[in-house]
C-alpha cells in the first residue's frame, strides 16, 4: 500500500520534513509491494466491509484478551521457575518464611512480592483468562442463537468449539502451575478423575505424573503443554477462524437493504480498523483497571501444595466449575467386578460432561439433517424465529448453570444461610426438571413474540388511539410499517414437520415434528393484500368520523390555546 | 486394587475423614479431660455475683445449677455448663453468642450483652461449679512472641478445611458453619480452640500446646495485618467470587464499551 504526498499544499520549512516522511513511507511501501506483492491481498482486506452491531464483538473481546495473555503470559515466563525442587522460603512475607516450598511456588511469591509489577502483571494474566473464556461463552451463545452456525460456517463452528475446549485446557494448565494447595487439589481431582477410568486408569495417572501423585514432574510437564503446546494450537485455530471469518464474510442481522447476498457495513481500512483499534485499547484498558484494582488467586494464602490440608471453598476457575458439580451431586456410587472398582460416581459425571460438549459440538449438523436445508445462509435468525433451537439453548445453558452451581455449593450455603445439604437435593431434582422446563418456557415466549411480530406485519403498529364512528363502533388506529420494517418481520424460513416414508426416516420425521410441529403460519402475500385492503376500508371510516384529524379532543384545545 | 480404591477419593471424601477424625479427637477430648487449668484467682465475691447473673439470664435454658434443662420434648434447651470451665463462658458471652436469642441451626456472634466485669463473674460462677478450661494468659496471647510459619501450617491442615485458607469462613452440614476468623480477639481464638463451641472440634493442650495455639493466633494477626496486597478481595472465598465478578462487572464494562464505541461508530 501507499501513502502519497499532498502537492497542493504550501510547503514551509517545517513541511518539508514531513514531507520526506511521506515520502519515504511511499518509497518503503513500494519496497515491500515488489518484494511481497502484498498490494493486492492488502487492498482486498482493506476493502472488507464488515457489518456493525455490538453483539458481534465478543469474539474481539476474546482475540484481544488472548493478546493480553500472550503479552503478560510472556512476562511471567521470565520469572516463573517451573520447578519442583524444594526450597526454603525466605521472602519478603512474614507468614511463609522458613517453610519448605517447592521453586514454582517460591518464583510464584517471588513474581507478586519481589518483581516490580510483578503482581499486576500475574493479576493481569489471570483475570484477562477469565474474561477469555467469558468472552468465548458469550461468542458461542450469539453465534447459537443467531443460527450463524449454519451452512457454510459449521466448520468454523468446530474451529469455535475447540478453541473453547483449548481455552479450558490453557487455563486449567496455568492454574496449577503456582503449585499452591487450592491447584494441587484440582490435580488431585483430575489425577482421580483418571483413575477411575476401568483397568487403564491407574496406568494413565502413572503416566501424566511420572510415577505416583503428585511426583515431582507435573509441574515441568503442564508448564511445557501452558506456554507451548496449547498457545500454538490456539493460535493456529485462531487463525484459521479468522480466515474462514473473511472466506465465508461476516453474517448480518436482516434488514433494510441487506441480503444473502451483500454485506451492509462499513469497510476494513480504514472504519472498521480505527474501531478495531480503538476497541483493543478499551479491552485492555478494562482488564488493566480490574488487574490493579482487584485481586486473584492470592497463592500465599492457599500456602504450598502438601497433600493433607484441603481448604474450604475449594474450587477451580469458573469456567472448569461445571466439571466439579457433577461429582458434587452424584451420590457414592461405586461396585466392585473381577476385584476392579467402578466408580460410577466418576464415570457418570464424565459421560455426563462428554455428552453436554458432544450435543454442543455436533449442533449444527444436527439441526441441518433434521431442516434438511442446504442453502447458505448469511442472513442471522431472530431468536424467536427459531423456537426449539432457542429453546434447547437455553436448555443447555441451564444444565450448564446447574453444574457449575452444584461446584459451589458451599460458598452459596453460607452466603445465603442456606443447608449444604437441602441445597445439593434442590440441584439434583433441578438438573432433571430446569431444563425441561426451561425449554418449554423459552420455546412459549419465542411463539408469542412471533405471533406479536405477525400482527404487526399486518396491521402495523398500534397507537393506542380509539376512534368511535357515529354509528357506535370502535375503531384503533394503526400506524402501517414501512416496507423495510415489515420485511424483517416477515422474512424468516418457515419449516414444516415431515411425513415419515418416501426417502424421509421415521426418525427424520419425528424430529421434524418435534421441532416445527408448534410453529405460527407465516404471513402469505393473500392476507398481507387482505389486510391492505382492511386498513384502507378501516383508515376511510376513521377519516370520515375524524375529518382526518387523529389528535384527541384534550391535544386539540391544547394547540388552539 | 486395594490401592485403587484407597486413591480414589475426591477432596470432599478427605475432608469428610479429616472431620471425622478431628471430631473424634473432640470425643476423646471429653472423655479424657486433661485438668490442666491454671485457675485464674476468682474471689468469692465474683462467684456470687456470678450466680445471681447466671439465674437472671442463663437459668431458662441452662438449669437453676447449670445442669442443663431439656423441654417437654425431651430436647435440650441448652447443654450443662458443669466443667466446661471459665474459657468457654468468657468465649460464649465475650462473642455475645449467650444468652443466645433464639435456637436455630447454630448461636451466632453478636454484640456481647455483658460487660468485662459481668462476663468476669459469670466464668467465676461457671468454673467453681467443675474443674475446665481457664481464661488463657496474656503469655499465650502476645503475637511477638509467636511463630506465624508455625502457626500457617497449623491453620491450613487443622482448620482451613472448615474456616477457609483465608479464614474467611465455610459451610459445614445442615446450615451450620464456620464463622470467619479474621479479626477475631485473640483470647477468643484461644478460647475457640480450648473449647471447641458447638461443631467446632477441641484442641487441646495434647494436640495443640499452648504454644501451638499462640502462633495460631499471631499467623491470623498476621493475614489480618498483609490485607489483601492484589486490591479488592472479594471476600476471599476463592475462585467462585472471581468468577461472579469476571461475569457481572467486568462483563458488563465491556458491554458499556462495545455499545459505546457502535453508537460513537455511526
Ligand atoms: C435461649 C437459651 C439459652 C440461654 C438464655 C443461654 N444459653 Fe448458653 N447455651 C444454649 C445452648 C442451646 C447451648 C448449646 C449450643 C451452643 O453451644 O451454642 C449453649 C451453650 C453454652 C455454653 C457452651 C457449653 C460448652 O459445652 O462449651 C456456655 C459456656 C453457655 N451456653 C453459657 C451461657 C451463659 C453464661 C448464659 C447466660 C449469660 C447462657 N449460656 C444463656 C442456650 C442458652
Ligand atoms: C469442624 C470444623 C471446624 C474446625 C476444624 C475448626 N473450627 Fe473453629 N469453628 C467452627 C464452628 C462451627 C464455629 C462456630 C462456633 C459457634 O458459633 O459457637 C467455630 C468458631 C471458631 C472461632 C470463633 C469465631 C467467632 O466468630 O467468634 C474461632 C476463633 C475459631 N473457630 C478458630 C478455629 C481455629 C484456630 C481452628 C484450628 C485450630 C478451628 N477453629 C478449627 C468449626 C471448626
Amino acid at each position: 500500500m501507499t501513502t502519497t504526498t499532498p502537492d497542493t499544499r504550501k510547503q514551509t520549512s517545517d513541511d518539508a520534513s514531513s514531507s520526506r516522511v511521506y515520502k519515504l513511507g511511499a518509497v518503503g511501501g513500494d519496497w515491500l509491494d515488489q518484494r511481497l506483492s502484498g498490494g493486492g491481498f492488502v487492498k482486498f482486506i482493506a476493502r472488507k466491509i464488515f457489518p456493525d452491531h455490538w453483539s458481534f464483538m465478543f469474539g474481539e473481546v476474546a482475540l484481544y484478551s488472548f493478546v493480553i495473555l500472550l503479552i503478560s503470559g510472556t512476562f511471567l515466563t521470565m520469572f516463573f521457575d517451573p520447578s519442583m525442587e524444594e526450597v526454603v522460603y525466605n521472602g519478603p512475607y512474614v507468614p511463609l518464611q522458613g517453610e519448605h516450598v517447592s521453586r514454582a511456588f517460591e518464583s510464584t511469591l517471588q513474581i507478586s512480592f519481589e518483581v516490580k509489577g510483578g503482581l499486576l502483571f500475574r493479576q493481569m494474566h489471570h483475570w484477562s483468562a477469565l474474561v477469555f473464556m467469558v468472552a468465548i461463552f458469550v461468542h458461542m451463545f450469539r453465534v447459537f442463537f443467531t443460527g450463524a452456525f449454519r451452512k457454510p460456517r459449521e466448520l468454523n463452528w468446530i474451529v469455535g468449539f475447540t478453541l473453547m475446549v483449548l481455552g479450558m485446557v490453557a487455563g486449567f494448565s496455568g492454574y496449577s502451575l503456582p503449585d499452591d494447595v487450592l491447584s494441587g487439589n484440582g490435580l488431585r481431582v483430575i489425577d482421580g478423575l483418571m483413575k477411575s477410568i476401568p483397568i487403564i486408569g491407574t496406568y494413565l495417572s502413572m503416566l501424566l505424573f511420572g510415577g505416583e501423585f503428585p511426583g515431582t514432574d507435573i509441574i515441568p510437564r503442564l508448564f511445557t503443554v501452558h506456554i507451548l503446546l496449547v498457545p500454538a494450537m490456539i493460535l493456529g485455530l485462531i487463525a484459521i477462524h479468522l480466515v474462514l471469518l473473511v472466506l465465508h464474510k461476516h453474517t448480518q442481522y436482516p434488514g433494510p437493504g441487506r441480503t444473502e447476498r451483500n454485506v451492509v457495513g462499513f469497510p476494513v481500512f480504514p472504519v472498521y480498523a480505527a474501531k478495531a483499534g480503538g476497541f483493543f485499547f478499551l479491552v485492555f484498558g478494562v482488564i488493566t483497571l480490574i488487574s490493579a484494582t482487584t485481586a486473584i488467586n492470592g497463592v500465599w494464602v492457599y500456602g504450598p501444595y502438601d497433600p493433607s490440608p484441603v481448604s474450604a471453598g475449594s474450587q477451580p476457575d469458573w469456567y472448569m466449575l461445571w466439571t466439579d458439580g457433577g461429582l458434587r451431586l452424584i451420590p457414592g456410587w461405586e461396585f466392585t467386578i473381577f476385584g476392579y472398582v467402578i466408580s460410577l460416581n466418576m464415570l457418570i459425571p464424565m459421560g455426563i460432561y462428554g455428552a453436554l460438549l458432544g450435543s454442543l459440538a455436533l449442533y449444527p449438523f444436527i439441526e441441518s439433517w433434521v431442516t434438511g436445508d442446504d442453502r447458505e445462509h448469511h442472513l442471522l435468525d431472530l431468536p424467536y424465529n427459531a423456537p426449539v433451537r432457542t429453546g434447547l439453548g437455553v436448555s443447555w445453558i441451564s444444565v450448564y448453570l446447574i453444574l457449575a452451581l452444584a461446584a459451589t455449593n458451599d460458598i452459596i450455603a453460607i452466603g445465603l444461610h442456606l443447608s449444604i445439604n437441602d441445597l445439593t437435593w434442590a440441584f439434583r431434582i433441578g438438573i432433571f426438571v430446569v431444563p425441561v422446563l426451561v425449554f418449554f418456557i423459552t420455546k412459549r415466549i419465542c411463539l408469542s413474540l412471533q405471533r406479536q411480530a405477525r400482527q404487526k406485519a399486518l396491521h402495523g403498529s398500534e397507537t393506542s388511539r380509539v376512534v368511535r364512528t357515529e354509528s357506535g363502533k370502535m375503531l384503533e388506529i394503526h400506524e402501517p410499517l414501512d416496507e423495510f420494517d415489515r420485511w424483517v418481520l416477515v422474512q424468516h424460513d418457515d419449516y414444516r414437520p415431515l411425513q415419515a416414508g418416501k426417502g424421509v426416516s421415521s426418525l427424520r420425521a419425528k424430529a421434524t415434528s418435534f421441532f416445527f410441529k408448534d410453529r405460527i403460519e407465516p404471513v402469505s402475500p393473500a392476507e398481507l393484500r387482505e389486510a391492505f385492503e382492511h386498513y384502507a376500508h378501516e383508515k376511510h371510516e376513521i377519516d370520515s368520523a375524524t375529518g382526518g384529524d387523529y389528535r384527541t379532543p384534550a391535544e386539540t384545545a391544547h394547540h388552539a390555546g | 486394587m486395594k490401592a485403587l480404591a484407597a486413591r480414589r477419593h475426591h477432596p470432599m471424601a478427605l475432608l469428610v475423614i479429616l472431620l471425622l477424625a478431628l471430631v473424634a479427637t473432640g470425643g476423646l477430648y471429653v472423655a479424657f479431660q486433661p485438668q490442666t487449668a491454671q485457675a485464674e484467682s476468682y474471689t468469692q465475691d465474683d462467684v456470687d455475683a456470678g450466680e445471681a447473673l447466671f439465674l437472671a439470664n442463663c437459668a431458662t435454658c441452662h438449669g437453676r445449677n447449670a445442669e442443663g434443662l431439656q423441654d417437654a420434648d425431651g430436647s435440650a434447651l441448652g447443654p450443662s455448663l458443669i466443667g466446661v470451665g471459665a474459657a468457654a463462658v468468657d468465649f460464649q458471652v465475650g462473642t455475645g453468642r449467650m444468652p443466645m436469642e433464639n435456637s436455630g441451626a447454630q448461636a451466632w456472634r453478636k454484640p456481647p450483652q455483658m460487660n468485662d466485669e459481668q462476663t468476669r463473674q459469670l466464668a467465676a460462677y461457671v468454673a467453681s461449679l467443675g474443674p475446665g478450661p481457664a481464661v488463657p494468659d496474656e503469655e499465650y496471647l502476645d503475637t511477638s512472641k509467636g511463630d506465624a510459619t508455625k502457626g500457617g501450617e497449623i491453620f491450613r491442615i487443622n482448620c482451613a478445611m472448615c474456616h477457609n485458607a483465608a479464614g474467611a469462613g465455610g459451610a459445614l452440614t445442615r446450615g451450620k458453619f464456620a464463622p470467619p476468623v479474621i479479626g477475631v480477639d485473640p483470647k477468643h481464638v484461644y478460647e475457640a480452640m480450648d473449647t471447641g463451641p458447638q461443631n467446632m472440634p477441641v484442641f487441646n493442650e495434647n494436640n495443640l500446646s499452648p504454644e501451638d495455639k499462640r502462633d495460631v493466633i499471631t499467623y491470623l494477626d498476621a493475614l489480618e495485618e498483609n490485607g489483601s496486597p492484589g486490591g479488592i478481595s472479594l471476600g476471599s472465598v476463592g475462585p467462585v467470587t472471581e468468577g461472579l465478578y469476571a461475569w457481572t462487572i467486568i462483563l458488563s464494562l465491556l458491554l458499556g464499551c462495545a455499545v459505546w464505541l457502535g453508537a460513537k461508530a455511526k
